[in-house]
């Protein structure tokens, strides 16, 4: 299989555009001119694409296999959801026109609001974010833009538990929070008591996701938002797992202040190899005011930007990914009310029967009803690792499941199937996982064997890096 | 039930709800207290097919098509016939970040190309695989230097893009940051306040090149910044490198800012993608994800992510940022659009935006507009102009044009690109002399 | 097991420390390079005033990075190159591959440290 890079197909005054004759009239000072040689492919228009399409062979999407990487919620990206974004309308106009001239766009992020709203509870939401990790970082500049307000200068601190997605941590860090762990009880929940001992005066909020990481619904959240409420304190919703309740349970109903939703996990606009996403961030009615200028609003049958003077500012450059939004539209409107809730019920349903279909041969810490995914510690005895597992995996033509996290486990597998999958789908997955349960050690401690490549060197990749093509000069 | 987008039969539910043991899906949910469960979301009933792919229309149908002279931060550029369908290709689209390395190499090899040409643009020597926006590349860039550093002072030029500048404002408020703003004079920064500005607290001088207002400046304080080691990033579209200085050339530390020019479509603002690179001193200090060539247990060469150590999963609260997703499926169109022009055209495609500009700009002063100043610019510019621009700008969008950015009451930021030919330049310049606009 | 060299000093972060005169020589114990597993990358803080407890250098393995923290305070006066540049001779050999050297500020501060005895008990 072809395997060179573009820059090494390259060939002399080969070229793959044209643009129409024009005078070259006026010229650029020298002193600004750039001296350097680029060092760029000279190829044809039908090189770049077979380039591109061999490339797109070497990899692996939702609508060829089973996908059940846990706490991404690889679910289908329907195909008219793409259709819609993709319309000329949407994609020839400029952030900067006026208001007038952009009602369209105006009208997917006031309306799809408005649908966020009414599943989530909460009062608005910011579309400004790209990324979840960008929605955590907003969410919790309202939160310290709130204590600011209240000139609560002591709320420096933040509590992320132990098993929370490493972005949490690293999100509180960059708004300037200190990090306070807490730890988890048997079951993967948050261990109340020790939540207890560290509120106090300097705890500004709690960033939890529920189900949590492992995939267990938090049964005492109740408990702890009146906890962290009566401090004084904020709750913070990490979206990432908002797949297992949609439809089901609305977030402010938990107690929660603050949130975003990865568009890109529940909403399944599709992951593009790691982005665009999005990340709108939702609020309670007293916070509206701090969210990320301008929020869209309507009067009159017309939608406005509305500014706020107490807003914690911009954090995008526009708008964040506004044809991302368009597609998680489309999909709620699919979806309707009808079958918002269905899409909780079958992802979870799907999740406790790959449980229970495994639990006979792999390590299942936590034997209770899980959500939307399901958290394995490795294989039984441990005869092999994870990686060993994750990799044979790839010999049967799936996408394997997370492994190494949450933290919890020396060997975590955590899979989630999502709605779409059928039940011939997962009995095919469980089938596999099984069988690999009983295969000789040896092969799978090579695995895989038949992909294009197999396993690669990191640590020759990380002592001695090369990350561009002039490196291999 | 019956849905398009599930599969389960009510046979499929009946037998997988036994093998688990309970009676109802709704078992499943029985460890959520009762209080919680909402009965009835008040959602529109479910849209059909045809009907969704009618209501999408009517919406899309109230945004109006302009015939584009504004850039400010977001451009009309010519998009190849190619990218799209290679971008809509499931493997491409519905895929994740690359972690399994062996069924990823597309991804990986991609990035890996793309963090070639965005290094070979800037002149710098790595690149990550690429962040958010401009904006919030330009404020991990800051933050780089911070950490790099270990001071806290940035010194700004007023002439950044003023969404940058608002993007990093808020961040460093809330990450505690000092932000020193260096003036300006007739829309070029003022290279002496900078030098006024520097002192040991000083961890950067961030600067945009060509700056916001499409001047070329010149950077004469890069020795005494070196002298300091204090840090020197620049903001700037990659694209831009292929015919200006880059900006390892003007002495930067780190290059960053936004690709969107290369070939992504405007979209109201988004998804366009972010970019850092940088010297290879700095590499540590780099965010997000980056990947580098190895080979496989059978000495084949392939691609993995590197240098993991510095990220969030792994360092969490001790990452170099917070970033996880990114905007990969951008740095795939990036990559289509710098095969696609390669060596030659991407000279070109700067030379026509700098011709057309200058065109535009000449045709302007005959019709009633004057210089602000008299440096050199590149495909952006301000005019002064006699008259109510307000009012001309909303006669002009009637006719169907999308007029230079008002930046001050009587002054205009005009843009030309490839997209703008001859004969449109000439004839928006002329709209100018209608007798309503004076 | 992981290796203790007697008569040297350990730190609870896993750095072992070499007196000789008021220059403490300083680099990561066995236990330390085993729990990382292949390294790829030190670095020390040349030329940095640290305080004991305070970051002076890093360490970073394909999965996990940590921080070299100082086992005593004063100024960092040089950084072991060799290493830096073939950062898996800390896997080879973790006790003859110093990492930075610190000249002491305090050397009453050695009374926090532990002896081999003492820092075995932690490496479990």
């Amino acid at each position: 299989m072809d395997d060179k890079l573009i820059f090494e197909k390259s060939s002399n005054s080969r070229i793959a555009y044209d643009f129409a004759e024009y005078e070259h009239k006026y010229a650029l000072s020298d002193k600004y001119q750039r001296k350097e040689e680029l060092l760029f492919p000279e190829v044809s228009e039908l090189d770049v694409v077979r380039h591109f399409t061999n490339l797109s062979k070497k990899n692996f999407g939702v609508d060829e296999g089973f996908y059940p990487l846990g706490s991404c919620t690889m679910k289908y990206n329907p195909k008219i959801n793409e259709e819609l974004a993709g319309l000329r309308q949407f994609n020839n106009v400029h952030p900067l026109q006026d208001e007038k001239t952009v009602q369209g766009c105006l009208e997917i992020y006031y309306n799809t609001s408005k649908l966020l709203e009414e599943i989530t509870g909460m009062a608005k939401f910011s579309f400004a974010p790209c990324a979840g990790a960008h929605g955590e970082l907003t969410g919790l500049m309202v939160m310290k833009k709130y204590f600011e307000e209240r000139g609560e200068f002591n709320r420096k601190k933040v509590i992320v538990p132990v098993s929370a997605h490493g972005t949490n941590p690293a999100s509180a860090a960059v708004c300037g929070f200190e990090i306070a762990v807490c730890n988890c009880v048997s079951d993967g929940c948050v261990d109340v008591e020790m939540l207890k001992g560290m509120l106090d005066e300097n705890v500004a909020g709690i960033m939890l996701t529920n189900p949590s990481t492992l995939g267990i619904f938090e049964k005492d959240i109740l408990t702890i938002s009146k906890l962290v409420h009566k401090n004084g304190s904020l709750m913070y919703y990490d979206g990432a797992n908002l797949n297992a309740v949609l439809g089901y349970v609305k977030t402010i109903d938990m107690g929660f202040d603050i949130m975003h939703i990865n568009l890109h996990k529940t909403f399944s606009t599709p992951h593009g190899g790691g982005g665009p996403g999005s990340g709108p961030v939702g609020v309670r009615e007293d916070l509206v005011k701090y969210l990320p200028n301008p929020i869209v609003e309507k009067k009159n049958d017309k939608y406005h930007f509305v500014y706020s003077k107490k807003s914690i500012g911009k954090v995008s450059t526009f708008y964040g990914n506004f044809n991302v939004v368009i597609k998680a539209y489309a999909y709620i409107l699919s979806l309707g009310k009808e079958h918002i809730s269905d899409v909780s019920r079958l992802a979870v349903l799907n999740a406790n029967y790959i449980k229970e279909s495994l639990k006979d041969e792999y390590i299942l810490p936590i034997d209770r009803h899980c959500k939307h995914e399901v958290v394995f510690d490795g294989i039984k005895d441990h005869k092999v690792s994870t990686l060993d597992i994750a990799k044979r995996l790839l010999d049967y033509g799936y996408h394997p499941p997370t492994i190494y996290f949450p933290l919890l486990f020396h060997e975590t597998l955590m899979i989630e199937p999502t709605e779409n999958e059928s039940k011939e789908t997962l009995d095919g997955f469980i089938n596999v996982m099984k069988k690999i349960a009983h295969e000789d050690i040896e092969v799978l401690k090579t695995a895989p064997h038949t992909t294009i490549v197999r396993r690669l060197d990191d640590v020759k990749a990380a002592r001695f890096p090369k990350v561009k093509y002039r490196d291999l000069l | 039930m019956q849905y398009k987008y599930f599969p389960h039969t009510e046979k499929d539910i009946k037998e997988m709800l036994s093998v688990i043991g309970v009676n109802t899906i709704d078992d499943l949910f029985s460890d959520i207290d009762d209080s919680l469960k909402e009965k009835d979301f008040n959602l529109p009933s479910s849209m059909d097919e045809i009907s969704l792919r009618k209501h999408i229309f009517e919406i899309a149908k109230k945004n109006k098509e302009l015939n584009i002279f504004r850039g400010a931060g977001s451009y009309n550029v010519y998009v190849p016939s190619i990218i799209k369908p290679i971008l809509e290709r499931q493997e491409f689209l519905t895929s994740y970040t690359p972690y399994q390395a062996e069924i990823s190499q597309g991804t990986l090899q991609y990035i890996f190309e793309y963090q070639s040409y965005i290094c070979e643009l800037t002149g710098m020597d790595v690149s990550n695989a690429s962040m958010y926006d401009g904006a919030s590349a330009s404020f991990e860039s800051i933050m780089m230097a911070c950490n790099h550093t270990r001071k806290k002072d940035v010194i700004i030029a007023d002439t950044i893009n003023p969404n940058y500048l608002e993007v990093i404002k808020t961040y460093s408020h809330f990450h505690g940051y000092n932000l020193k703003f260096a003036k300006s004079k007739d829309y070029i920064l003022d290279t002496k306040d900078v030098l006024a500005k520097i002192d040991e607290n000083v961890a950067c001088v961030i600067c945009q090149y060509p700056n916001f207002y499409g001047y070329l400046e010149d950077y004469d304080f890069v020795a005494k910044l070196k002298e300091r080691k204090i840090l020197f990033i620049l903001i700037g579209a990659p694209s831009n490198y292929a015919y200006i200085k880059s900006p390892r050339e003007l002495g930067a530390d780190i290059a960053c800012g936004d690709c969107q020019m290369m070939g992504i479509n405007m979209s109201f603002g988004g998804p366009y993608i972010g970019y850092i690179s940088c010297v290879n001193e700095l590499l540590r200090k780099l965010p997000g994800r980056i990947v580098g060539l190895t080979e496989d247990v059978d000495g084949k060469r392939g691609f993995v992510l590197t240098l993991q150590a510095r990220e969030q999963h792994i360092r969490r609260e001790k990452a170099t940022s917070n970033i996880c997703s990114n905007e990969s499926l951008m740095a795939l169109n990036v990559c289509i659009y710098c095969a696609c022009m390669g060596k030659k055209g991407m000279y070109e495609v700067s030379d026509i935006r700098f011709q057309n500009a200058h065109i535009l700009h000449d045709e302007l002063l005959k019709h009633g507009f004057k210089d602000v100043n008299k440096n050199e610019f590149f495909n952006e510019f301000v005019l002064e102009y006699k008259g109510d621009l307000n009012k001309i700008s909303k006669q002009l969008e009637k006719q169907g044009y999308l007029s230079g950015l008002i930046i001050d009451k009587n002054k205009m930021l005009f843009c030309a690109t490839e997209m703008n030919s001859i004969e449109d330049i000439k004839s928006f310049a002329k709209m100018f002399e209608m007798k309503e606009a004076l | 097991m992981s290796k203790i060299l007697e008569g040297l000093l350990y730190s609870e972060t896993h750095e072992w420390v070499k007196v000789e005169g008021n220059i403490a020589t300083v680099g990561v114990s066995d236990y330390a390079q085993e729990s990382l597993g292949s390294v790829v990358y030190v670095e020390g803080f040349q030329d940095a005033d640290v305080a004991q407890g305070e970051e002076c250098g890093a360490i970073e393995s394909v999965k996990a990075a940590s921080d070299i923290m100082a086992p005593v305070s004063g100024k960092v006066i040089e950084v072991n190159n060799e290493v830096l540049d073939n950062p898996e001779l800390i896997n080879n050999d973790p006790y003859a591959n110093w990492i930075l050297k610190i000249e002491m500020s305090d050397e009453a501060e050695l009374n926090n440290l532990l002896d081999a005895t003492k820092y075995q008990s932690i490496c479990k």
